[in-house]
């Protein structure tokens, strides 16, 4: 039984508890399995004994009950009970320790929970380097990132299973949590706590990359948006900008400086769009915009009514900001 | 099955009194229901308080006056409630009349200085948490002396009735009394909350 | 009216058997027709209304079960939308939670308790009458205004602020929050009750020691229901009062805390769950003893491992919030002491199987429901064991894998018993016996439903599915299993359709039940099947714990109460020794007045505060009138 829960949810891809590819989940996975061990050899020890009590052969002389024996084997059991969860409260206990945030880490990224995305912010001591995006964060493989986590509204809870084990948002508090990857790769995570109508609709990706392209993503990030070069992508701007678009998102080198919705400055480098709802693409771009309100019903992004061109061209301008 | 009578009740008495009067239990566990109640009313505000960055909230500590009054009408009602159950536990009609009039104005009058406290605090329940709490709790309060205040009331009108003279009503008059004394209790703790926590 | 004749004091001891069942009839009947039905103060009619309401509840439950089931057994789905299914699942917790779960458990105690300890009616039956009625409208509420799309959905928990003035607009959090004090003020009602009722009419001679196992289970919960729902008071008033009045509680903004509501609700919250399962515990010991022919082993064990869980029920609720950030020392304390609940726990499966191995089971089917509890609720139990780590919560929170843990816990430990003691009661509740072949087809289904439908949760929780999503994206790996889990749900379903046919059925047209069928020792069995209304015409006296099982043909009755009034014993708490002989008040119309004026006054509230000033006349004319002495019997002597 456990073996084939083990392997069953092992192979699951990349938002699994049992595909830990960091050292906190690493740490947690191991804890798992050791527990869902014992435990499981405690039911089947419970079940054969059931079986055994009801299915024994009776002689058919019906003495007097004895309790004595009884009471010995009940007493044992109980103490056996109490040995077990003493042990299995000291191993959690220890892994808890480990799946702490060391007191100094280089790195700390700031995520704000919003009904239903998620903010992300790089802060840097120099203002000018520092940066936002949404749904999508980069770390460096191989360090501990402190993962500071905040609500703009309700409650949510940062959850990427294969790095760490979830923490919630909470507003008017600040929690932080330990993230790490080992390996490079996208690791899909999602909001665990019940926020209103489109929690179903909140992942967010983690991309563990290798030093030197985290440092190239860190600096394509920091700059302003790219100027458009082709002329659907330069009317798209132009429409953009004209219309309530810009007063919800920012897009940093132009007017848009709205701070409702993400932060759009990279959009096209992100690899899903309202929060891994659909792959970047600029017909998937098109759609949203078009209409946000059947693709994650609910979502606070109003339906705006643009033409079919100025449709067209807004989501070639969006595809542009890389 | 057949039956064999093995026991003979007939001696006793038609009505139990004191730990033998169900009602008697039954108010003791409404006790503890609102006793935990107002437990955690306190857990809450000091709670509260222990998240705040100074405390009271936005506002200056509470005016002893109208609440220390209270808190003394209070304990002094409590020598009148004592005897009104010594009179009841002797079935003395006229004397328990007397006392539940006595008790009924002694209901009434700290709703007058009740009046008063909620000013006193200098804060509304709708400006910050302090507030609310603060408010809550004495609303939470004033809906028991409400309360126990209505049943005297009733018990009197009773009292005066033809039903007056009954061992039961005498019961009932003495379980009053005894809700009296709990709410009387209750307040203290919450009196030291509310007006020498924040002083501290 | 009825003239009585005033110098007149007629003793029990002065009748024989046919005219002491004649004046008691006279005294303790309803009378027929619907003055009667909304008059009357019989435990037994109120607990057989309190049972079929919370199956009602059951049954709507698991149609909403389905429904979600129907949704999430395909990747986008398209069956519900998003705002449907928020509804649905907060209904179904809240629902099974609130409306049947707690309710039915206090409804078999509203039954049984009374005829277990041998007395006449249950303590305060009016203040039962005016429990079911608030129950009713408790429910009533809550499912009128789903019908009509105004149903919560926050989630059972209602967490803040998503519950709060600025993210849940319209009525439908209040209409969580006020259907929490209807049900708060019906369970704390049946609660004093049932503690009065153990404490001070049990029979004489039932001392501590001599008490029935599902009597003490309900006087432990009892005594949990009473320290545990205040906080539940608390928080939902809060809640009413942030949205209704502008207070700030639960705003952090000013000075107000989101995790107070967690806290306030989960120390409510963890209670519950063992406000649920203890009294299934009782049924079990209760139909343990029974089928293997022997008194459960370790009497004593079993009575202090109920108090221990209803203690360290208190210790617990930070259990539930293992990831809101509360600093780890404090949680790993949480993490031993809900570990802790394991050894009281443990030491009552071990009793269970030591007197399964010392007795002589019978397989029926009441004894067939309890070893599927024992599979399915020490599952449910290891997985308890496993999110009370708090590494290992970290992963599994607010997963499938706790969907599963607490479907089998709920399911496995509270309705598996639960079912199995219907079918062990009916006979003396109805008076007719359940078919004992649909009762194995019921059993079989429900317990391969159960697991086929449930066990897959864990591994789809460990995959990373969280709970509370009303669809999931094809590229998970999710899909195999949601299908599977929700055609073995439509097994389920039918081993519960099954079930309720054959208690319908049964009930109108089943064999007629002896006033003992299974050979049980306790002293419900001591009277006819159906009860009679003053259930027993002579009241017991006890000398053991097993009063029937000597199997002796002559029951120990005490004589001398009136016949005149309606007359039951008043024992001392720890002896049992008989202190008075007391009334019990009679039918009256009174509770159902108080009943609507303090709906009326609920209701209204979520309007305007203004209704608490208004609606309380109602409520205190409705209550005097409801204590004014008629000049009865039960009143005046
Ligand atoms: C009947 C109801 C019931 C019962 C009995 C239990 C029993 C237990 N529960 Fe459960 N629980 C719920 C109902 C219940 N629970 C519900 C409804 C929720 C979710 C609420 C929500 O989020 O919606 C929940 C959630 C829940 C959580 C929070 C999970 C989360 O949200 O992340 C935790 C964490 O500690 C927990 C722990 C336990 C433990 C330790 C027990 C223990 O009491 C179990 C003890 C029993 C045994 C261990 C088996 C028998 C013992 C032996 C055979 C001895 C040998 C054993 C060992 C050596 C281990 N429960
Ligand atoms: C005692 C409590 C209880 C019971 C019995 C059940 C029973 C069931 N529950 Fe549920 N469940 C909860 C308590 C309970 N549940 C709680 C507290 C939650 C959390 C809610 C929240 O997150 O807020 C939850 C959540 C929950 C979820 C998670 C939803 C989500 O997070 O999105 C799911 C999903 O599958 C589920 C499924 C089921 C199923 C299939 C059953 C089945 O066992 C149901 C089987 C019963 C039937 C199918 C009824 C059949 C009856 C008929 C057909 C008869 C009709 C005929 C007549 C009237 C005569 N439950
Ligand atoms: C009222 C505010 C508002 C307006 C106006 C608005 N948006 Fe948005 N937008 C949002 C919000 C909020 C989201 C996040 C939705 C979600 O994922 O739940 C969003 C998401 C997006 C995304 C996906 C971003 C990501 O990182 O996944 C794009 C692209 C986008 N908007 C483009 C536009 C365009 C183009 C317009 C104008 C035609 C526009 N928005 C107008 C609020 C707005
Ligand atoms: Cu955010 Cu769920
Ligand atoms: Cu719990």
């Amino acid at each position: 039984m456990l073996s084939i829960t083990a392997t069953a949810a092992g192979g699951s891809g990349n938002q699994s508890a049992l595909n830990s590819q960091g050292a906190p989940a690493i740490h947690v996975e191991h804890l798992i399995i050791g527990i869902t061990v014992v435990c499981a050899v405690v039911w089947l020890l419970v079940m054969i004994v059931l079986g055994w009590a009801l299915l024994r052969k009776r002689s058919s002389d019906s003495g007097p009950p004895r309790d004595r024996p009884l009471t010995t084997i009940v007493s044992s059991a109980v103490a056996a009970t109490v040995v077990i969860i003493a042990a299995l409260t000291i191993a959690s206990f220890y892994t808890t320790r480990s799946i702490g945030l060391p007191g100094n880490t280089a790195l700390t990224i700031t995520v704000r929970g919003q009904q239903w995305w998620w903010q992300v912010i790089y802060a840097d001591a120099n203002p000018a380097f520092s940066f936002q995006t949404a749904n999508e964060i980069h770390i460096p493989v191989g360090q501990d990132v402190q993962i500071q986590l905040e609500s703009a509204d309700v409650v949510h809870s940062f959850w990427v299973p294969s790095l760490a084990g979830k923490q919630d948002l909470v507003p008017g508090r600040s929690n932080s949590l330990l993230l790490r990857a080992e390996r490079p790769g996208t690791y899909r995570g999602q909001c665990a706590e019940f926020c209103g109508l489109q929690h179903t609709h909140m992942a967010m990706m983690v991309i563990a990359d290798e030093p030197a392209d985290y440092q190239r993503w860190i600096a394509a990030q920091r700059e302003n948006s790219v100027m458009p070069t082709y002329a659907d992508a330069a009317a798209g701007k132009a429409a953009f900008l004209s219309k309530p678009c810009a007063a919800c998102h920012t897009v940093r080198g132009t007017s848009a400086a709205g701070t409702t919705g993400p932060d759009l400055t990279h959009i096209g480098s992100r690899q899903t769009i309202a929060a891994g709802l659909l792959e970047t693409t600029r017909g998937s771009l098109a759609a949203w915009i078009a209409d946000p309100q059947t693709l994650k019903p609910g979502n606070n992004m109003p339906m705006v009514p643009l033409t079919s061109v100025e449709l067209r061209d807004i989501s070639a301008y969006m595809e542009s900001l890389k | 099955m057949n039956r064999s009578v093995v026991l003979d009740l007939s001696k006793l008495p038609p009505h139990g009194l004191g730990t033998a009067s169900l009602t008697w239990w039954g108010t003791l566990a409404f006790m503890l229901i609102e006793g935990t109640g107002f437990a955690l009313s306190i857990v809450v505000y000091l709670y509260l308080m222990s998240l705040a960055p100074h405390w009271p909230l936005d506002a200056p500590p509470p005016d002893l006056l109208p609440g220390s009054g209270l808190t003394a009408l209070l304990i002094v009602s409590l020598l009148p409630n004592m005897l009104i159950a010594r009179w009841a536990r002797q079935q003395n009609l006229a004397k328990v009349r007397i006392g539940l009039v006595i008790m009924s104005l002694l209901g009434v009058a700290p709703l007058f200085l009740r009046v008063l406290e909620f000013p006193a605090m200098h804060i509304s329940w709708d400006q910050n948490a302090y507030g609310s709490i603060v408010w809550v709790m004495l609303g939470l309060h004033t809906t028991h002396i409400l309360t126990d205040l209505v049943e005297t009331l009733v018990l009197t009108c009773l009292m005066f009735s033809k039903h007056g003279d009954n061992p039961r009503r005498y019961g009932d008059v003495s379980d009053n009394a005894m809700y009296w004394n709990f709410v009387v209790a209750t307040w203290l703790p919450m009196y030291v909350c509310l007006y020498w926590i924040p002083r501290l | 009216m009825i003239v009585r004749d005033e110098v007149e004091d007629l003793r029990d001891t002065a009748l024989d058997e046919v005219q002491l069942d004649r004046r008691l009839s006279e005294t303790w009947s309803t009378p027929t027709g619907l003055w009667g039905a909304l008059s009357t103060v019989d435990h037994k009619i109120i607990g057989r209304r309190y049972i079929y309401t919370a199956f009602i509840f059951l049954a709507l439950g698991g149609i909403l079960a389905l429904a979600m089931r129907l949704q999430l057994s395909e990747p986008e789905a398209r069956f519900i939308g998003p705002d449907r299914y928020n509804q649905i699942f907060t209904m179904h917790g809240t629902n099974m939670m609130f409306l049947f779960a707690v309710p039915v458990m206090e409804a078999m105690a509203v039954y049984l308790v009374p005829l277990m300890v041998g007395t006449r009616n249950i303590a305060f039956p009016r203040l039962n009458a005016f429990s079911y009625w608030m129950y009713l409208a408790g429910g009533l509420l809550l499912w009128i205004a789903f019908a009509v799309d105004t149903g919560p959905d926050v989630g059972w928990f209602a967490y803040v602020p998503l519950s709060g003035p600025q993210y849940a607009a319209g009525k439908r959090a209040d209409i969580w929050a006020q259907m929490i004090t209807f049900t708060e003020v019906s369970a704390l009602a049946v609660a004093v009750e049932i503690v009065v009722t153990v404490l001070k009419q049990r029979a004489p001679g039932m001392s501590l020691d001599r008490i029935p196992l599902f009597v003490w289970s309900m006087l432990v919960t009892s005594f949990l229901i009473i320290l545990a729902m205040p906080a539940i008071m608390i928080a939902s008033t809060a809640l009413i009062l942030d949205r209704l009045v502008g207070t700030h509680f639960f705003n952090p903004a000013e000075g107000g805390d989101v995790l107070l509501w967690q806290h306030l609700f989960w120390f409510f919250g963890h209670p519950e769950v063992y406000i649920i399962f203890l009294p299934a515990v009782g049924m079990v010991s209760t139909i343990v003893a029974t089928f293997t022919r022997r008194p459960v082993f370790g009497y004593l064990a079993m009575v202090m491992a109920l108090v221990t869980t209803g203690v360290l029920a208190f210790g617990l609720w930070v259990h539930h919030m293992f990831v809101a950030g509360l600093p780890r020392l404090g949680e790993s304390f949480f993490t031993a002491s809900s570990m802790a609940i394991a050894i009281p726990a443990g030491l009552q499966i071990f009793c269970w199987l030591a007197t399964m191995w010392a007795g002589r089971p019978v397989f029926k089917t009441p004894f067939l429901f309890v070893i599927g509890f024992m599979v399915i609720f020490v599952i449910g139990g290891m997985t308890g064991v496993m999110v009370a780590s708090v590494p290992f919560d970290t992963q599994v929170h607010d997963t499938y894998f706790v969907v599963a843990h607490f479907h089998y816990v709920l399911v496995g430990g509270a309705v598996f018993p639960l079912l199995g003691a219907i079918y062990y009661w009916f006979p003396k509740i109805t008076g007719r016996m359940m078919s004992e072949t649909l009762g194995r087809w019921t059993f079989g289904l429900i317990f391969t439903g159960f697991n086929l439908t449930f066990f897959p949760m864990h591994i789809l929780g460990l995959q990373g599915m969280p709970r509370r999503i009303y669809t999931y994206q094809p590229e998970m790996p999710w899909s195999g299993l949601n299908m599977f889990i929700s055609l073995s749900a439509v097994i389920l379903a039918a081993g519960f359709l099954l079930f309720f046919i054959d208690a319908i059925r049964s009930a109108a047209s089943g064999p007629a039940a002896p006033d003992n069928p299974w050979g049980a020792s306790t002293l419900e069995w001591a009277t006819s099947s159906p009860p009679l209304p003053y259930n027993f015409a002579r009241l017991p006296v006890v000398g053991s714990l097993e009063p029937l099982s000597n199997n002796s043909e002559t029951l120990s009755v005490a004589g001398g109460l009136s016949v005149d009034r309606r007359e039951l014993i008043v024992t001392s708490v720890v002896e049992a020794l008989p202190e008075a002989r007391e009334s019990s008040p009679g039918n009256s119309i009174w509770p159902l007045w108080s009943a609507l004026a303090t709906t009326v006054l609920l209701i209204w509230s979520i309007f305007t505060p203004w209704a608490v000033v208004w609606g309380s006349i109602p409520v205190s004319i409705a209550l005097i009138g409801w204590f004014w002495p008629k000049g009865t019997p039960e009143d005046d002597t």
